[in-house]
């Protein structure tokens, strides 16, 4: 290799999407040099063969300049254009300073080429060249990120197109990736110590002296010190809707800055297919496009039943594809405001390039309420402030002397316990302890770990999530959405495991169960088993959580399933899933939240022969396992 | 000791700076913060006084090396005959253990500075964390030669006009249990200090305040004061800075 490998990529200026491809053929395969260029000038390469180069470059995204990581050269990288039934060879040179990976997010392909260091290879080295080779064995949109320290946040991510086999159940005249992101001028690790050391720091939405005279005089004295006094007494805050906000990120549309006004040129009357892909680090977006409606076609890849909406929440790492059928000669607005109305994504849909279209004002930032504590959701009703106080009363005491009892009411109509799935099991786990109800707590999750415990998790796969519930518009929801053919496996699980998801917003500290991922064993799955997952939500964050390498089916009732790779769950959320575990080898599970995941919201997940005749598969380069 | 701190600022920031964390947190990094949460000049009778309270720690989210620093010094005496100095100073140094969501707990030392009188050292127990309704609350005990020992209470709240004008009350209580004639200390209660901040934070971690502060002293303490013709309460006008990284 190069023994000065970072001179050439760092000289080069990256402004917002950036560069195109000149000068970068140096590295290019003659495949490569005749790929396509996108309307944004990001390169889509094609074929089964290709290279991909990790280097550092200067970015200019905010008026300062920065270095970000990139691939071949920009960010987002390429996009990588694959067919169903191909096997794909992919060499990824590191030219950074520091050892990287990528994995493909979403597919299903033996664990030595998913590209978790430390699970599934030891990660490429600064000057090494990595080959990942395997088949392809779905379709869809997914995309690709580092699995390595905080490289994603600075640019290391792409997008992935995979064509079907058979013809496209729902046609289209166009097809636009949009990929968002959140990018930030400072050192990510200065964000992931800033946390640690004032949690609040990014939140400019506290609560002031006059927030409170203001709610004096709308709402009452005594009703607005009733309300203070759950909040207050639990030393949390109704405003803590995301750790990291635009006071330190600017929110990306395919690498374009809300001012850069990324555009995507159609003619009136076709079927444009857009592919939503949230590729950020940590924020959720609301997504709309005023004066269109839009249809659902796919979702984290999968086909499901067409369902029209106006709006949808898209969590970090899912991907979405809807259909758009723009008819009169106007420009349209995509817009997409993060989770805490911070800042906003937005670009152009039209059929003029000199035309834009009104953005919208961004909504009020929303509160959090009982529902997110976790003390039953809104829609079961009846959750005055008198339960309220009587809930907080066995919260508050948290220097030891907590009741453990005191926990156990299950208030929730949804306890899968009475389906009679037996418990995973693992006397040496605590991850697999049996629970007398989804919603018991372990002993783990009680410390200084965390913080909070949902008394009350409900179901709430029909609950838009806070700030999108009273629109007068359609927001699409993951009850709204069955994946098409009916359900793609089992709806019947072999075994259970209860998985909480625990943090303490004030230290910073993620986990499951109250185990950070330093101090947990594997979770065991045994080849083939179905196994139902349910996660409760015990935080008043939302989290994404994503399982490398196998499928997660939602279950939705009434034998519905979803088929994702990442399930967002909202704050005082329970749900389930299923999991075929029909892949051998070594997983990633995880929260999606980059700082959340590094804190230690993340386990591993081995799949494993049940009579210990197949041994665990090695975790060699070039061995690809009979995984896939 | 204060050499140590100046030397301890630059060693934490190079820790910070080079610490790489790593995937899936299987080395959960080490970070580490100091606060000056006050630095500032009191106008009082004796002259102006500069005031300082410094808190360093470093660590993970269990255990924390802690470092706080807290003390005065005449900067401009009204009259000619006192000298500029240190008229008090106070380090600890303390092991801190998270014990429950809110709350750490500390063991440590203690060393008071005198200019003239015998310098003073202690063991501590320290309580300290968030209590409902968002109180900062400090508590800690000291124990020291001779049976000697000092109950410190410190309560402290931000009050947020906007999300960058922060109006912050706090109050500091000293018990004693055994009198201390060599320093003019009684038993009980001897002092109280209340305070009252109103601090804009340019960015969170630069913020300039002014404010109000006030001193009294109590029982045998008062006693011992009067005797040796100083003041037993004292109101003050402060201007400061509270600085963090
Ligand atoms: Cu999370």
């Amino acid at each position: 290799m190069n023994k000065t490998p970072f001179s050439l990529p760092r000289r080069r200026f990256v402004q917002g999407l950036a560069l195109g491809a000149t000068g970068l053929g140096l590295s290019l395969s003659p495949r490569q040099l005749l790929a396509t260029q996108g309307h944004t000038g990001a390169p889509i390469l094609s074929g089964d063969t290709f290279h991909l180069t990790l280097g550092g470059a200067d970015v200019n995204i905010t008026g300062k300049t920065r270095q970000a990581t990139t691939i071949n050269g920009i960010v987002p990288g390429p996009t990588l254009r694959w067919r169903e039934g191909d096997t794909v060879t992919i060499k990824v040179t590191n030219l950074l300073p520091e050892t990287s990976s990528i994995h493909w997010h979403g597919l299903l392909l033996p664990f030595q080429m998913d590209g978790v260091p430390g699970l599934s290879f030891d990660g490429i080295k600064p000057g090494e060249t990595f080959t990942y080779q395997f088949p392809i064995v779905q379709s869809g949109t997914y995309w690709y990120h580092s699995h390595s320290g905080f490289q994603e946040q600075t640019g290391l991510y792409g997008s992935i197109i995979i064509d079907p086999k058979t013809p496209d159940p729902q046609p289209f005249d166009r097809e636009q990736v949009i990929m968002l992101s959140d990018w930030s001028d400072e050192d990510p690790k200065h964000i992931y110590a800033t946390l640690k050391k004032v949690s609040h720091y990014y939140n400019f939405n506290e609560r002031t002296v006059f927030d409170t005279l203001r709610d004096f005089r709308d709402k009452g004295v005594l009703q607005t010190l009733k309300d203070r006094h759950m909040w207050n007494s639990m030393r949390m805050s109704e405003r803590d809707l995301a750790d990291v906000t635009g006071y330190t990120y600017t929110y990306l549309m395919n690498g374009q800055s809300p001012n850069g006004n990324w555009t995507c040129q159609f003619n009136p009357g076709e079927r444009i297919k857009l592919r939503f892909i949230n590729a950020s680090a940590m924020t959720f977006f609301d997504i709309r496009i005023p004066g269109l409606d839009m249809t659902v076609v796919a979702m984290d890849g999968q086909p499901v039943k067409p369902v029209d909406f106006h709006e949808v929440r898209l969590g970090v790492a899912e991907t979405l594809d809807v259909i758009v059928e723009p008819k009169d000669d106007r420009a349209y607005t995509l817009f997409a405001q993060s989770i805490d109305r911070s800042g906003f994504a937005r670009g152009t849909l039209t059929p003029d390039p000199a035309l834009s279209a009104a953005v919208p004002d961004m909504d009020e930032p929303p509160l959090l309420g009982h529902t997110e504590m976790g003390m039953g959701a809104m829609n079961h009703g009846g959750m005055n402030h008198d339960t309220g106080d009587m809930d907080h009363n066995t919260m508050n005491h948290d220097i030891g002397g907590m009741d453990h009892s005191a926990m156990n009411h299950d208030m929730g109509s949804m306890d899968h316990s009475a389906m009679a799935v037996p418990f995973a099991t693992d006397p040496a786990n605590p991850d697999l302890a049996p629970r007398e109800s989804a919603t018991q707590h372990l002993d783990s999750e009680f410390g200084p770990g965390v913080d909070m415990r949902a008394m009350a998790p409900g179901e709430m796969l029909a609950d838009p999530g806070i700030g999108l519930r009273d629109r007068d518009w359609k927001v699409l929801t993951y009850a709204d959405m069955e994946t098409a053919g009916g359900p793609p496996d089992s709806l019947h699980p072999d075994r259970e495991i209860v998985l909480h998801l625990t943090g303490n917003m004030s230290r910073y500290m993620w986990s499951f169960n109250g185990i950070p991922f330093a101090d947990a064993k594997p979770l065991e799955l045994y080849h083939n088993e179905r196994v139902r997952i349910t996660l409760v939500n015990d935080t008043m964050m939302t989290h994404p959580i994503h399982l490398h390498g196998l499928w997660s089916d939602l279950e939705l009732g009434d034998g519905k399933l979803l088929r994702k790779h990442t399930i967002t769950v909202k704050p005082g959320e329970k749900l389930s899933y299923l999991v075929r575990a029909d892949a051998l080898g070594r997983w990633a599970y995880h929260c999606h939240l980059l700082y959340h995941m590094d804190a230690g919201m993340f386990r591993e997940v081995r799949v494993i022969a049940k009579d210990g005749s197949q041994s665990m598969p090695a975790m060699d380069h070039h061995q690809h396992g009979e995984g896939a | 000791m204060m050499n140590m701190i100046k030397k301890g600022l630059p060693a934490i920031a190079l820790t910070l700076s080079t610490q790489t964390a790593l995937a899936m947190s299987e080395h959960p990094m080490w970070v580490g913060q100091v606060i000056l949460d006050q630095l500032e000049v009191r106008d009082t009778d004796e002259g102006r006084v500069m005031a300082w309270e410094l808190d360093a720690w470093y660590g993970g989210d269990f255990n924390k090396l802690y470092f706080a620093s807290e003390g005065e010094r005449l900067m401009a005496p009204e009259e000619d005959e006192e000298d500029p100095a240190t008229e008090g100073a106070e380090t600890r140094l303390a092991w801190s253990r998270a014990l429950s969501p809110n709350w750490d707990w500390q063991l440590g030392v203690r060393r008071d500075w005198q200019p003239d009188d015998p310098n003073r050292d202690w063991a501590s127990i320290g309580l300290q964390g968030l209590a409902p309704y968002w109180f900062e609350v400090n508590t800690h005990l000291f124990v020291g030669e001779d049976g000697l020992s000092n109950l410190r209470l410190e309560a402290e709240y931000e009050l947020m006009f906007t999300q960058k004008l922060v109006l912050v009350p706090s109050l500091e209580a000293n018990l004693y249990g055994k009198e201390d004639d060599e320093l003019g200390v009684g038993k009980g209660l001897t002092d109280i200090e209340a305070g009252l901040r109103l601090r804009y934070e340019i960015r969170r971690e630069i913020a300039p305040y002014i404010g109000v502060n006030w001193e009294k002293q109590y029982g045998d303490t008062a006693d011992f004061t009067r005797n040796a013709g100083g003041k037993t309460e004292e109101g003050s006008v402060v201007a400061g800075i509270r600085l963090w990284f």
